[in-house]
């Protein structure tokens, strides 16, 4: 049975610069060599982590369909999604669904926020009359904690961020999916709500089986909602594993430096008073431009091998690093990060 | 380590301010009734959600509301006796950035696209020299190049246009400029919740660096309450357009008293605790139709009958620490819980 | 300044509706009348040359110039909406090949072209003949600038939701793109009738246009021909121009306070 869906070495260039008269063509690789896969069979809770500039929404849209990688390919079932013909699309599009970062944004403020809700119930062809269509929505909002009578025929604007988020969450879970891929889904919410949302995304998980690909910068909520995490840097793979391993004891330098950098809610804990090591770069978050590992420009160990792409190094059962400090471990066959993951437990 | 242990100067006081939004539903108290006292040399962080009113108080301060907002009330007074709230547009503009300075949240806002950073840094000395006192063009080029040394960015960046900076960067440029006059108060709104959390923890370093330099007084406005404890020495709550607490920072993360600071609180999320999800209950309110009596008591665990129609006051509870809730009003002697 | 502009087209629209109740038209024909007689109150604007009662022949004219501003915008703007909302949308050779056309057709001056054509056709140049010739070239901005439009919005959120809620991209164009579009598009119309109506004035300024229909182009046109500047008829001349004027001035306002209901003034939640 194949996977549901699987990244096969991905990869993603942009090429700026070169106009039709000549000029110089600069490359910019958002992706480079990812390789994931998701079973349907025992779903996943993952987080894909990285900062800006990282690559993770460049790798959540491949994974959608909705952007074509320049090297490597997205296979839906065994099937590229690329070649999908109209009922293979159909399904690929019910069984791995998206919630997206801006609650705003993603409404046509021309139409109330059934619209949102409607359009996939009619495209999918998944309620035989308009009440039975009715009846799904309400379910379904009211899974996600909404009361349809506050909900329902009214605009995009008269609703609150909350609310709306829970709305795509909502119109996710109509089409019953297998995978929901979530882009930054509380960044924009305010801070009381964001636990609430988790904790729903978490449920859906739990008690439904739905695996989820949950893309953030915030490692703190990436700990709470997922049992295994991708840290990504420059659109290369760090670090990969279980949660509770990577986050608790960072093995790679960039996670460590990542880790270091949160500001724990405890007063007094010398985040601010502490020197930190500045290495002589120019710009931290400068784009980098390099064929080894791209880490090495800041990377307090690096060593002169590090030019050359590190593979990944298997140092435990739930974990995965790509760093040659650690190059007496195994390499990971084949690249698929799953190996190093956690399923749910039954 | 306590900064205000001694040296507890007031810079600015803050009395009664109101500031409303007319719209077609009727008026939005955005701030309402808020009083707050700025020390000098002290770093405090004003945290609240989104509606909760904390970036309109600091736009009021610098006279930045637009329309339909309105001052409605209230005063702000500085350290020698000049009220930022009744000041004209003249006044107001040569307090700002030799006074009172902001760091916005994207660079976007304070910097000119289509002008070098140096050049933008050097045309703010200019327009705020005391008159007839413009300085030199080579003094002007000294006082960028201190400037750009005191925020970390490399002289060549003078050359630079904004776009070609990046978010880092633009928001060192644009602490340069706010401190440029060596101001008494800098107002940061959020200024790294679009940068990474490495470079946010260099920023805030190199701003609490500066702040101890220039001993001013630094209100860092945000959400993030991790960046709160790390950086504030006091902190204010602030929900619906009212404060509803304030003390010091230890006091607020480890005892607070305000049923919105304990939810707050225990909502965030940390490497301790896994898979526990906790956060505050309802919806935000609207500040349209707001609740009568306290703003929070929809929401509030521990709300009592009379919650719905007395609005409770800011109250000193323990040293340094003022608490608006009615559970405190009723029982002083009872231990804080 | 919409209400402004409505007010005004709409008085232009009853006098060429209405006109004809009170006014006989066939003295809008020559030799209907005593000519080079001034305004007086039996000839309210007056007569030409030829004998042609001017304010019958307003009563005319007017909705045949409008009618050809009508006429050339609907052409031009449906073509430009397709076209626009296809090369927008779907990008790559398509979006290519419509857009090196359009805009290698702006850069030849369009008087010239629209002189070459109606020159060729001199003969039989009707009042329809007229719109199309002017249609031909009213097409090539709105494809342009419906084209940026349609580019800026296709990377809306929204579009991508509607993607993946299973939409394909004709009902996204038509279902998602074209509401929020209306009132942009509903400017440009305006905007493109404006211009139709001033070309084809100008067309038949030069003597181009229809020879036998009393547009107000036309009459402009004989006024010239027959020196009725030098000859102190200003009546001839100066009451169209004061109806042109009041058109343009008036579609413009329509357009101006179009553009401020498409810019869209985000309601968001307090």
């Amino acid at each position: 049975m194949p996977p549901l869906l699987e990244a096969r070495n991905i990869r993603k260039v942009y090429h700026g610069g070169g106009q039709l008269f000549g000029g110089e063509v600069s490359e910019t690789v958002a992706c480079n060599d990812f390789s994931l896969s998701i079973d349907a069979d025992n779903p996943t809770f993952t987080t894909i982590a990285g900062e800006s500039g990282s690559g993770k929404t460049t790798i959540a849209r491949m994974l959608l369909g909705v952007l074509d990688p320049s090297g490597g390919e997205v296979l839906y079932q065994g099937q590229d999604v690329r070649d999908l013909k109209k009922d293979g699309q159909q399904r690929f599009r019910q069984d791995v669904q998206a919630i997206f970062q801006d609650p705003f944004e993603v409404y046509n403020p021309f139409y109330k926020i059934d619209h949102i809700l409607t359009t996939p119930i009619y495209k999918f062809g998944l309620a035989a009359s308009k009440t039975e269509a009715y009846e799904k929505i309400q379910e379904a909002l009211r899974t996600v904690g909404l009361r349809p009578e506050e909900t329902l025929g009214r605009y995009p604007h008269q609703l609150s961020g909350g609310q709306r988020q829970r709305i795509t969450i909502a119109r996710a879970l109509l089409l019953k999916p297998k995978l929901i891929i979530a882009d930054e889904p509380v960044s924009m919410v305010d801070a009381s709500l964001r636990a609430t949302i988790l904790a729903g995304l978490h449920t859906l998980y739990k008690d439904f089986g739905i695996s989820f690909i949950y893309i953030t910068h915030d490692l703190t909520t990436a700990y709470q909602v997922s049992e295994n995490i991708i840290i990504l840097f420059h659109g290369a793979v760090a670090e990969a594993g279980s949660t509770e391993k990577v986050i608790k004891d960072p093995q790679h330098p960039y996670t460590r430096e990542l880790i270091q950098s949160i500001p724990v809610p405890v007063p007094g804990s010398g985040w601010i008073e502490e020197d930190i090591e500045e290495k002589e770069v120019e710009d931290p978050d400068a784009e980098v431009h390099t064929s080894g590992c791209p880490y090495a420009l800041r990377c307090p160990a690096a060593m002169d091998k590090c030019q050359v792409p590190p593979p990944f190094f298997r140092t435990e059962g739930e974990r995965a690093v790509s760093c040659f400090l650690y190059e007496e471990s195994p390499v990971l066959q084949g690249n698929d990060l799953h190996e190093v993951f956690r399923e749910r437990d039954r | 380590m306590s900064a205000n242990g001694g040296n507890k100067e007031t810079l600015l006081d803050i009395r009664g301010m109101e500031v409303h939004f007319e719209t077609r539903r009727g008026i939005a108290r955005a701030v309402n009734e808020v009083d707050l006292t700025l020390y000098k040399g002290e770093r405090f962080g004003l945290v609240g959600e989104s509606g909760s009113g904390k970036t309109t108080l600091i736009l009021a301060l610098l006279r930045m509301i637009k329309t339909p907002g309105f001052i409605a009330a209230g005063s702000a007074t500085l350290d020698d006796g000049t009220d930022l709230l009744k000041l004209n547009r003249e006044e107001i503009r040569r307090v700002r950035l030799k006074r009172v300075a902001m760091v916005p949240q994207g660079a976007m806002n304070s910097l000119n696209p289509v002008m070098r950073i140096g050049d933008q840094l050097m045309l703010t000395i200019r327009e705020h020299a005391e008159d007839g006192e413009i300085p030199d063009k080579h003094t002007q080029l000294k006082q960028v190049e201190e400037l750009f040394y005191r925020v970390g960015l490399k002289p060549a960046v003078a050359r630079l246009y904004p776009h070609e900076l990046s978010g880092g960067m633009k928001q060192r440029a644009c602490i340069a400029q706010a401190i440029s006059l060596n101001p008494q108060l800098i107002l940061a709104d959020e200024p790294t919740s679009a940068l990474d959390v490495v470079v946010q923890r260099q920023i805030m370093q190199t701003l609490r660096k500066l702040q101890n330099e220039l001993d001013a007084t630094v209100l860092l406005v945000g959400h993030d309450m991790g960046l709160m404890a790390q950086f504030a020495e006091r902190v204010g709550i602030m929900y619906g357009g009212k404060l509803v607490e304030v003390g010091p920072v230890e006091n607020i993360f480890h005892n607070p008293q305000h049923p919105y600071t304990q939810l707050l609180i225990s909502s965030i999320p940390n490497f301790e605790i896994k898979g526990e999800f906790r956060g505050i209950p309802g919806v935000g309110l609207s500040l349209l139709d707001p609740p009568t009596g306290c703003l929070f008591h929809p929401r509030c665990p521990k709300a009592i009958d009379r919650c719905k129609s007395v609005e409770p006051q800011l109250k000193e509870v323990a040293a340094d620490q003022l608490v608006s809730c009615l559970l405190h009003e009723e029982d002083q002697h009872a231990p804080a819980s | 300044m919409l209400a402004a502009g409505i007010c005004m087209i709409l008085l232009v629209v009853l006098f060429g509706a209405l006109g004809p109740i009170f006014v006989d038209t066939d003295k809008a024909q020559p030799l209907a009348t005593t000519p080079r007689q001034e305004p007086s109150w039996e000839h309210p604007f007056g007569t030409d040359d030829a004998g042609r009662d001017l304010l019958a022949v307003m009563i005319v004219g007017v909705p045949l110039t409008m009618r050809i501003g009508l006429l050339a915008g609907t052409v031009g703007m449906s073509l430009g909406v397709f076209l626009g909302f296809t090369s927008g949308y779907m990008g790559g050779k398509i979006d290519t090949v419509i857009r090196g056309t359009v805009d290698t057709l702006l850069t030849v001056p369009g008087l010239v072209v629209l002189v070459s054509i109606a020159s060729t056709i001199r003969e039989e140049i009707s009042v329809n003949i007229m719109a199309l010739v002017v249609a031909s070239l009213a097409w090539m901005w709105p494809t342009r600038t419906i084209r940026s439009q349609v580019l800026t919005m296709r990377e809306r959120a929204y579009v991508q939701m509607a993607k993946l809620n299973g939409m394909n991209n004709g009902e996204i164009i038509w279902k998602e793109l074209f509401p929020n579009l209306l009132p942009y598009l509903a400017a440009n119309f305006t905007n493109a009738v404006n211009w139709a109506i001033l070309s084809s004035v100008g067309l038949e300024a030069l003597g181009l246009g229809p020879q036998n229909d009393p547009t107000l182009g036309m009459t402009i046109y004989w006024a010239i021909t027959f020196s009725a500047l030098i000859r102190g008829m200003w009546w001839w001349w100066a009451i169209p121009i004061f109806f042109i004027a009041l058109i343009f001035v008036g579609l413009l306002l329509i357009a101006a306070g179009l553009d401020e209901l498409a810019n869209p003034k985000q309601r968001k939640a307090v």
